[in-house]
């Protein structure tokens, strides 16, 4: 079952994926219609005014005197052919620009989704197996403390300490631009510049995991089949670590996988922060200066990371849970 | 005596501080010999299954621990010994078979793997040689080719496979004690008449002891060489299983004997011409896994094919099967929660197929449902007098009324009116049962469907509540369906039975005729089933 439809499995759901993307396209593009004032307004206004006729040309040029059926339709039209349209506002195609901005989000997106989970797991282990001791209320405790607190305090309060006081870490940026590193020097130039952004945006799904993982741990003990394997005469820590843990990882991975879209929003403001030259930062932009299309391809891209995220987490399930059956 | 394997000698297993008794094994003393089945009989909260947990140090610690007493294994008080000594025993010499073969696997795990993991704690065998064993014992446990079931994974396998497979594992390493903790509750009859002589056959072959805890006397009667009874942490009664179900001494064993429901069919006793109250016509109803957007495999399960059936007024049939026979499927449809691929179900002559969900509304309070799950199937956040009065308020009834005749509902199925007042967790499972009766009655209907109303009741509650629902049906005139898996429970209730299995009605009509006579192979293998049938018939 697993291995011979895995395939095929795959390709209906990223057939299934199309309409998704373009009903997130749909409502997206009518609810930028919603908002007031567009890119040509925005243009006058900082040149400090222009005539009504300006105006007007501008919207034709941009193609936004058009009705706005006319106008989705050559959206989605164009879309189908991966054209993004054009960025007037930074001259430069926006499909162009996502890819440039992509890199960084996914490089911080990436680690943020390795430490939060892989600390969040052993953390949420540690607490379990020392269930109801002083080192399980201690992690307890952070946890929800971490989880109550905003992400851009967390943000501020980090470059406050680590780069303003003590100067460990830089303040912002993904790297050191005048310095021109090469090779390993850019590696560890750009490391050194992520450590901030990502524990920043890992703290609050790092507790998320680690209150879900002590939980599924200490429900999965009590099931019946660890009584069986209590009964066969099996030790303690081979329970756990046989038996007990990929069981209790299941809903984490689940909750990890649904936790994406918040993380790509928590970026945003993240990228904001330390000026993380991202999709989020661009985002933040964009919104101000009123560049829809850019917007537009910026939400398009979000859309497609999740569901492409979504997949690769229900793959993962199918092997990490044999029950799952695909189909 | 040389030939004791494990002797209990005075064991007490202490209960947290807020249960509502001090002990759940209060000074019990058993020997178990070798080469025997010894049977623990008693109800739930008797402290059965604490003592077998007891015996393997599997007791919930903290909260339940044995506080006095001795259990001496091979020359070892096993209450003593440290946790690696215990952990050698356990699996090895000991070993122990589930209730839930459903939970009782690791549902991420081969099935073969986990047999071999009892060899890999306790032997040095190399890999290729467990391998072998495991296959072995597959073997032994008569599950079909070996091969493909090591590598299979425990939700592939059905209930019954799955408990051969805890089976196998607890024979693994030949030990001298198996202790098998209701292994055949959660299973069909036919299953569990397998299950139970599989049991049988190996205990005899491999010369073991086993200690065989259940609640039922049938499966007492076909297996066990010597009976314990306990009661509230007491053994109140032991001896040969031959003498114990023959001429049990103690009172309370005499009850649990007359509670068990005897095999005496049920007889007509209405006269054949009165009117057909409720009659499903050519009923069908398939269930489809949608293919959704692009396609996937669309899976079809028949629960009701053709299904043709009459209740007459004031008579009550039994509709049994084993699980997954579309009994439920067939009850569902006919109060109405679901709806009918093609046929139609008809009610007093008014047809209630193929109706809107409003309007059915009318037709809810003609039929009513009692279900099986007592603590399931009431809101625990409504007071009882809300939860009966709730029907006839729906239909028009003044609220003062209402509660009025939830009182004296509640006096009709022998419990304090007062109860009205009071929230489900504060009754027993019995007790709920009766409010969930009492609920269904609310409304007056003309036919009452129960769906297995005593099968998560305890014998002596479960005997009470089928006198109760037989005295109600008399004095309310009331038409039955009862739905059960039990031919013991069926024979006693209803006067006509329906024999489902798959999806199909194979054999109907008069119990008696049916006890007489029983002419489809299906109907055979039943009764061939029901645990201690020749101890049970010689009841009279």
């Amino acid at each position: 079952m697993k291995s011979g439809s895995l395939g095929s499995y795959i390709v209906r759901r990223l057939l299934q994926t199309i309409p998704v993307i373009l009903g997130v396209v749909v409502v997206n593009f009518l609810l930028l219609q919603l908002a007031p004032g567009d890119l040509a307004t925005v243009l006058a206004g900082e040149a400090g005014g222009a005539p009504k006729e300006y105006i007007d040309q501008l919207r034709a040029r941009f193609g936004h005197d058009q009705p706005v059926y006319v106008q989705l339709f050559n959206y989605i039209k164009n879309l189908l052919v991966l054209d993004l349209g054009y960025s007037f506002r930074q001259s430069a195609p926006v499909l162009e620009l996502l890819l440039m901005r992509l890199g960084p989000t996914l490089l911080l997106m990436g680690s943020t989704l390795v430490v939060s989970l892989g600390l969040g797991v052993l953390m949420g282990l540690l607490a379990a197996l020392w269930v109801r001791t002083w080192k399980d209320h201690v992690i307890s405790v952070a946890a929800v403390i971490v989880y109550a607190t905003p992400l851009f305090w967390v943000g501020l309060m980090l470059v406050l300490v680590f780069s303003i006081w003590l100067d460990w870490f830089p303040t912002s940026g993904m790297e050191n631009v005048v310095a021109f590193h090469e090779g390993w020097n850019r590696v560890v130039d750009i490391a050194h510049h992520l450590v901030l952004p990502t524990i920043t945006l890992s703290l609050f799904y790092l507790a998320l995991y680690a209150r879900l993982m002590r939980a599924s741990m200490l429900e999965q003990r009590g099931l019946d089949y660890v009584t069986t394997a209590r009964a066969k005469g099996q030790t303690d820590r081979k329970i756990t670590t046989r038996h007990v843990f990929r069981n209790a990882l299941l809903p984490v991975v689940t909750m990890a996988g649904v936790q994406t879209g918040g993380l790509l929003g928590g970026s945003v403001v993240v990228e904001a922060i330390f000026a993380w030259p991202g999709l989020g930062q661009l985002a933040y932009q964009s919104l101000f200066a009123r560049d829809y299309n850019l917007l537009l391809g910026i939400f398009f891209m979000s859309a497609v990371l999740v569901v492409i995220v979504n997949l690769i987490v229900d793959v993962i399930y199918v092997f990490l849970d044999p029950r799952i059956r695909i189909g | 005596m040389t030939d004791i394997v494990l002797s209990i000698d005075d064991l007490k297993v202490a209960l947290p501080a807020w249960s509502d008794r001090k002990f759940a094994v209060g000074g019990v003393t058993l020997d178990i010999r070798q080469k025997e089945i010894l049977c623990i009989v008693g109800e739930s909260g008797s402290g059965k299954s604490m003592m077998g947990k007891a015996i393997l140090g599997l007791l919930p610690a903290p909260h339940v621990r044995a506080v006095g007493g001795k259990i001496t294994f091979e020359g070892r008080n096993l209450l003593e010994l440290s946790d690696d000594d215990m952990r050698a025993i356990r699996g090895g010499r000991i070993a122990m078979i589930f209730q839930e073969p459903m939970t009782a696997l690791n549902p991420l795990m081969k099935v073969g793997q986990q047999i071999e993991e009892v060899l890999e704690i306790h032997t040095t065998m190399s890999p290729a040689r467990r391998r072998e064993r495991v296959l072995e014992l597959i073997r032994d446990v008569h599950l079909p080719e070996p091969e493909r079931m090591i590598a299979s994974y425990p939700h592939q396998l059905s209930g019954g496979q799955r408990q051969r497979v805890v089976i196998a594992m607890a024979l693994a390493l030949e030990p001298a004690l198996i202790i098998a903790d209701e292994p055949t509750t959660a299973l069909d009859v036919t299953t569990q008449a397998q299950i139970l002589h599989l049991i049988k056959e190996l205990q005899r072959a491999h010369g073991t002891a086993v200690l065989f805890i259940t609640h039922d006397f049938g499966v007492v009667a076909e297996i066990a060489d010597r009976v314990a009874v306990m009661r509230h942490g007491e053994v109140v009664e032991q001896g040969p299983a031959s003498q114990v179900l023959v001429s049990p001494q103690a009172d309370y064993t005499k009850a649990l004997v007359a509670a068990v429901p005897g095999l005496k069919p049920r007889l007509k006793e209405l006269d054949a011409n009165s009117n057909v109250l409720l009659r499903v016509t050519n009923l069908q109803k398939t269930y489809r896994t949608s293919s959704g957007l692009f396609g996937g495999k669309v899976r079809e399960v028949h629960a009701a094919k053709k299904i043709n059936l009459e209740l007459k007024r004031e008579s009550s049939l039994a509709l049994v099967g084993e699980s997954g026979s579309g009994k439920s499927t067939l009850a569902r449809c006919i109060i109405g929660l679901e709806s009918v691929d093609s046929g139609s179900i008809e009610i007093d002559g008014e047809r209630i197929s193929g109706r809107t969900r409003a309007e059915l509304r009318p037709f809810r309070k003609h039929v009513q449902m009692v279900f099986q799950d007592p603590y399931a199937s009431l809101n625990p956040r409504q007071r009882v007098g809300d939860i009966i009065a709730l029907g006839p308020m729906l239909n028009g009834v003044g609220r003062e009324q209402a509660i009025a005749e939830a009182r004296e509902l509640l006096h009709l199925v022998g419990l304090k009116p007062d109860a009205v007042d009071r929230f489900p967790h504060e009754f027993s499972g019995g007790q709920r049962q009766r409010i969930g009766i009492a609920r269904a009655l609310a409304v007056k209907p003309k036919l009452i469907v129960a769906d297995e109303p005593v099968s998560a009741l305890d014998v002596s509650v479960q005997k009470q509540v089928l006198e109760l629902l037989n005295d109600l049906r008399k004095s309310f005139g009331l038409s039955m369906l009862f739905i059960t898996h039990d031919l013991r429970v069926a024979a006693t209730v209803c006067e006509e039975i329906a024999i489902m299995q798959r999806g199909e009605i194979v054999e109907r009509g008069a119990t008696a005729e049916i006890f007489a006579t029983p002419s489809h192979p299906y109907t055979r293998s039943l009764f061939e089933a029901v645990p201690g049938r020749e101890w049970i018939g010689s009841l009279g």
